[in-house]
């Protein structure tokens, strides 16, 4: 007898109707390359570009969140439709459930901030920084949004230094590039 | 120190799968196996999260699907009525370099050179990881194997 997918797919959805798929994984393809997308029961917690190495943010989820990790496409469904019309210029704000449990308090009220920068603007660090009550913590909120678990649907790409530089960008600065002319149709 | 991640119960699956369930197909039979094995994977994700140490996730999957196969064994003797295999057939297909004949041998012997023969040559263990499942000693499951083959021989022949 062989694990064919049909045997897979029973194992998927008794661990799922048991509880017991803490982080559902999957992938999809995008104009800024393949990405990776897992969720919680809480929300999306995590979505890396392929310029990450797959084992090792795997890794990091397995030891800060849980190792029940599978791959389980249905419930990624929804931030995949989103991330679909996003990409090709028909949606503005992502409306999918987030999970913040990979990041700390300082970096989760930085991303918190800039969420919501609205499509097709940008902040400086400065401004978000003032905007997160440290106006001097503008190296403190660039390190925050390196840190970005959730790229692209917490839009950390519309941060940029003053002065009109691109600033960095935890995944490779023509990806920064890209999201923002989309947003600058 | 931080402890090292357990890897991804997916990767665990990927590349485990197959021999629980050619395992479990040699020692329940093809009709039971895969409940057998559902069962057994889902046990193992369960208790994943509490797996202290990731060196041996074989063994560790192994030794669950050897307590499955054993409750389903416990199992088939409670019902009434002897239920013929429906399928026997596709136990097989798995194994292509045994025929039928002698897979009903191996299911014939005595459950301990059962376990030993198919962890041997369907699981493709080594003996010190088939006297670590076995909870015996690698001289007893050497003997074991060996009694087993030669008594399949003896009632092939």
């Amino acid at each position: 007898m062989t694990v064919n997918q049909a045997m897979a797919d029973r194992f998927r959805e008794r661990a799922e109707a048991r509880g017991l798929v803490d982080v559902a994984v999957t992938t999809m393809d995008s104009p800024i390359g393949t990405l990776l997308l897992m969720a919680t029961s809480k929300g999306v917690v995590r979505i890396a570009f392929e310029s990450e190495n797959r084992d090792e943010v795997l890794g990091e989820v397995s030891m800060h969140l849980s190792p029940r990790i599978l791959e389980a496409p249905r419930r990624l469904d929804p931030l995949r439709r989103e991330l679909e019309r996003y990409f090709a210029g028909g949606l503005r704000d992502f409306d999918v459930p987030i999970d913040w449990s990979l990041t700390g308090d300082f970096a989760r009220k930085v991303l918190r901030r800039t969420a919501r920068i609205p499509y097709g603007a940008v902040a400086s660090y400065g401004q978000v920084a003032v905007g997160v009550g440290t106006p001097r913590g503008a190296r403190a909120v660039g390190n925050a949004l390196g840190s970005n678990p959730i790229p692209v649907v917490v839009p950390c790409h519309r941060v940029v230094r003053t002065g009109g530089a691109i600033g960095g960008y935890g995944g490779g600065l023509h990806r920064k590039q890209w999201l923002l002319a989309l947003e600058a149709g | 120190m931080k402890s090292r991640a357990l890897p991804p119960f997916q990767v665990v699956f990927d590349e485990h799968a197959q021999s629980v369930l050619t395992f479990l197909t040699g020692s329940v039979g093809s009709s039971e196996a895969e409940d057998c094995f559902q069962e057994t994977m889902l046990s193992a994700l369960r208790a994943y999260p509490r797996l202290g140490d990731a060196s041996n996730l074989r063994g560790w999957l192994f030794t669950i699907a050897r307590r499955k196969a054993i409750d389903a064994h416990r199992a088939r003797a409670r019902r009434p009525l002897p239920v013929a295999d429906p399928d026997p057939g596709s136990a097989l297909a798995a194994l292509p370099e045994m025929d039928e004949a002698l897979w009903d041998q191996v299911r014939g012997l005595p459950l301990k050179q059962r376990r030993a023969v198919v962890l041997r040559f369907a699981g493709d263990r080594s003996y010190s990881e088939i006297a670590a499942s076995m909870s015996t000693t690698q001289d007893s499951a050497r003997q074991s194997v060996h009694e087993g083959l030669k008594k399949l021989r003896r009632e092939l022949q």
